[in-house]
């Protein structure tokens, strides 16, 4: 029975074993992760794999206790091993997160009150669904969308808290401060002549990319998405096509919530097949010899084009059902939903069409590369390949041995240094000296003359105070226009225009930027047919009012739409 | 490696003037001849300070330009100034118009740059040595993308610090993926970060990462290559052209001959030691075998874009 033979460990030990063959290892781990005191039972998790056990020291393969007749047993090779290890890297995928909530109690401060390993996961949804082909997402913008959600579970706690937890998760997960900004988990493999070797699995969560602007975006790798679809080690194009089929049977039994997560999960999909077919055109694009330009590419464009022409039918499908579904649903919480999923398809197949100008732009650019490259005249001698001769041939060595040609280049290619040679004597002649006036500064600026413009604005700081003031009504107490306009005429003549002035600003009231800042407040004015009498002005006599907006709901609103 | 050692007089004076009379060639230490004046020396002195200038321009000093023409005319100086090179431990490459009197620190020499003086951590550290020598590799490799572009003294390679490290990302991706299809593990033992592959080695490093002071992390594979490209515009090897993509870059005449005479044979030499044979085996590669050498024609070129 080979699965007993290596199986202690594997899984999730409820015993918290100390010869976990899956272990971070303390050395490559950043000082953070240090700060957890080491021992086999000192960091009680009671829902922890052992994926997150630290153990330092490379204790040797466990063949003690449990197990002893595995000792005599021969070790079952790769091949056998190889589903245990692809299992092993994607459960310590899912290590970071849980070791955030570990670790939370040690931060400065009591920050157990917040679910560290959902607001991680909620980032890493924020990251992938903000990932544009091109670019990624904006740091400060994931850390502003978490904070709703933050807030939401420690509501009395300030909001720098709020703001420092959203970072702090955010930084764990890219991991700043080890040197590669990754993680890496240790595991133990059989080799081929049933060695019991260990081995680093580095992974990285968040990944930090150069921006076209010079920025530094965010983007979730794919061990991230994966983790976050929860579908480990599956192939991209068939997810897809499952996921979306599952979607049209949800919808056609009206089971819309269902639907909803199937197609967020669609979407992820989406984002990271583009991302894959974006990778390589990137390639195409740089290296026209090294891609084969005969058959690879042209069969991998048309494939991709077919794909996004039969998911674009296929979703316009789904939209046109929805749509449906949602125009005849009585249920108002069904409506919403299916409104939702509608955005979330269309969001796809933006994603689609964007690809899909891609996939066009391909062939014209693969031309003009062809013509610069291949058609210029040959050069008479002959050169040193240093991609094909050097680079190449170096990258698949271990480091140790590449060492010495990487050593052997810089040494001879970085040119030359002059040494600096000082005597004392001007060293001394140089201190003592004075320092210079500062002549490079150039001539003296003149005095810029400016002249005040006159202040011509219509109304005074202080009367738009006394209208805000008049307008700002109790909610429970709307006034009619006219009534405003006599009371602003007895405190000043010209404050009635002003006051006219912004209840029809009102009538039209800016409802999606309240929404978007999360105010409390807004005025609004409604005409409900009776007439205006004024000396002055004419027209409707609005009723103006002022409506309290449930600011937490349209935050924990916004947080569900993003 | 032997064949550019500094004392190696015929082989700098022959590199430096291929129409020089052939008697010149035996050697510039000796058979100075009579007619030398300490002026004489001290010109040919002069000219070779201004070698060690490498920013400076023949074509904007006057002064340069006459001793260049010197050089050229009268084969008497060129051995004295060639000699006081040798003597401080200077190889000479060229002696040109455009490229001036192109010089390179020999091993040993005073003037030759070491790998704990540029950085720090690459002293104890062999991955981040690794990473530092490799930066200046792709650097030169995505400069000279084709044999011919490192042969035609006409062309000027153009980079970018991001185009740089996406072109050695993409040849680490190509790797990965085909230890990948072949189904190894090319996750390294525990305790040997030696026996780690070296395309590893990179794609582990971040590209990237924000700073509090909104430059570029030092220890990311972009502010490897940028502090590389940094260095060898003070050598006087690049000229920067612009601020895309991390810095853009354009080659000057003297970098491509370090690559080509200096720099890339050594690393030839180093390579073949270890016993890889780059071309005839079919190893690991990004050409397809029948496409020979110019395989990366263009890549990562900016101009393009």
């Amino acid at each position: 029975m080979p699965e007993t033979a290596r199986a202690p460990g594997a899984g999730c030990s409820p015993r918290g074993s100390s010869a976990a063959p899956v272990a971070f290892r303390a050395g490559a781990l950043p000082r953070r992760w240090l700060s957890v005191p080491f021992g086999p039972m000192s960091v009680p998790a009671p829902n922890l794999c052992v994926v997150t056990s630290r153990h330092p020291d490379p204790a040797p393969p466990q063949l003690s206790g449990a197990q002893p007749g595995a000792v005599a047993r021969p070790a079952p090779g790769p091949a056998a091993d190889e589903g245990l290890a692809r299992r092993l890297r994607a459960l310590a995928c899912t290590a970071p997160l849980h070791d955030l909530d570990v670790r939370k109690a040690n931060l400065a401060g009591e920050y157990t009150v917040y679910a560290m390993a959902e607001v991680a996961l909620a980032a890493i949804d924020l990251v992938t669904l903000n990932m544009d082909f091109d670019t990624g997402a904006d740091h400060e913008q994931i850390v502003n969308r978490l904070l709703p959600r933050v807030a939401a579970q420690a509501p009395a706690r300030p909001a720098a808290e709020h703001e420092r937890v959203a970072r702090w998760v955010l930084e764990n997960l890219i991991n700043v401060g080890s040197v590669d900004r990754g993680f890496r988990a240790v595991y133990g493999t059989f080799g081929p002549d049933g060695a019991y070797v260990r081995r680093d699995y580095d992974f990285k969560l968040v990944e930090e990319v150069p921006g076209p602007g010079g920025g530094v975006y965010l983007r979730t790798t794919d061990e991230a998405v994966n983790v976050l679809v929860g579908a480990l080690d599956t192939d991209v194009t068939s997810a897809q096509i499952a996921a979306e089929v599952k979607l049209e049977v949800l919808i056609s039994r009206g089971r819309l919530a269902d639907a909803q997560l199937a197609a967020e999960q669609a979407r992820y999909r989406t984002v990271q097949y583009s991302e894959s077919l974006r990778r390589t055109l990137e390639a195409t694009r740089r290296n026209v010899r090294a891609v084969d330009w005969l058959r690879t590419v042209p069969d991998m464009i048309a494939e991709a084009l077919d794909h996004v022409a039969d998911r674009y039918r296929h979703e316009n499908a789904i939209l046109t059902n929805i749509r449906r579904a949602r125009d005849e649903a009585e249920d108002a919480e069904h409506k919403r939903r299916a409104a939702e999923l509608v955005d979330i398809v269309k969001d796809c197949i933006r994603r689609h069409t964007q690809l899909q100008s891609r996939l066009l732009e391909a062939g014209p650019l693969f031309r003009a590369e062809q013509d610069r490259q291949a058609f210029a005249a040959p050069s008479a001698r002959s050169g040193l390949d240093l991609y094909g001769q050097l680079l190449a041939p170096l990258l698949p060595l271990p480091v140790e041995r590449a060492l010495p040609v990487t050593d052997a280049f810089f040494a001879r290619g970085t040119g030359l240094r002059t040494p600096a040679a000082v005597r004392l004597g001007d060293l001394t002649d140089l201190l003592l000296t004075p320092p210079a006036e500062r002549e490079h500064l150039g001539a003296e600026m003149p005095e810029p003359d400016l002249v005040a413009t006159p202040d011509d604005s219509r109304f005074s700081e202080e009367q738009l105070a006394r209208a805000m003031e008049l307008l700002d009504l109790p909610p429970d107490a709307p006034r009619r226009l006219s009534g405003l306009l006599a009371e602003a005429r007895r405190h000043d003549p010209e404050l009635p225009y002003l006051v006219a002035l912004l209840a029809v600003h009102a009538a039209s009231p800016p409802v999606g930027t309240a929404y978007r800042q999360g105010e409390q407040r807004l005025l609004f004015a409604v005409d409900d047919g009776t007439p205006l009498d004024d000396p002055e002005y004419g027209g409707a006599d609005l009723v103006v009012g002022t409506a309290l907006l449930d600011a937490a709901g349209m935050a924990a609103d916004r947080t569900e739409a993003a | 490696m032997s064949e550019y050692r500094p004392d190696d007089g015929a082989w700098s004076a022959a590199a430096a003037a291929d129409d020089r009379p052939a008697d010149s060639a035996d050697g510039p230490a000796r058979s100075t001849g009579g007619g030398v004046t300490p002026a004489d020396a001290a010109d040919a002195a002069r000219l070779v300070s201004y070698g060690l200038q490498p920013k400076l321009l023949p074509a904007r000093d006057a002064d340069y330009a006459e001793l260049l023409r010197r050089h050229r005319d009268d084969p008497a100086f060129a051995r004295i100034a060639d000699a006081v090179a040798t003597g401080l431990g200077l190889v000479v490459l060229e002696v040109s118009p455009r490229a001036g009197m192109a010089l390179a620190a020999a091993e040993d020499s005073v003037f030759a740059v070491r790998m704990g003086d540029y950085a720090r951590r690459a002293n104890t550290d062999a991955t981040d040595r690794f990473l530092h020598g490799l930066a200046h590799l792709a650097v030169a490799a995505l400069a000279f993308p084709r044999p011919e572009d490192l042969a035609d003294d006409g062309y000027i390679g153009r980079i970018t610090v991001n185009g740089v490290d996406a072109f050695v990302r993409q040849a680490c991706r190509r790797l990965e993926e085909r230890a990948e299809a072949r189904g190894e593990n090319t996750d390294p033992a525990s305790g040997a970060p030696g026996l780690e592959a070296a395309w590893r080695v990179w794609s582990r490093r971040s590209a990237t990462g924000a700073t509090k002071d909104a430059r570029r992390l030092a220890g990311s594979t972009t502010g490897i290559v940028g502090k590389a490209v940094a260095f060898l515009t003070d050598s006087g090897f690049l000229q920067r052209t612009g601020d895309d993509a991390g810095g853009a870059y354009r080659t000057t005449p003297r970098y491509q001959l370090q690559v080509r005479d200096m720099a890339g044979s050594a690393a030839m030499a180093e390579l073949l030691e270890l016993g890889v044979v780059p071309v005839a085996d079919g190893t690991p590669t990004l050409v397809p075998p029948d496409e020979g050498e110019d395989l990366v024609a263009g890549a990562g070129l900016p101009f393009h874009s």
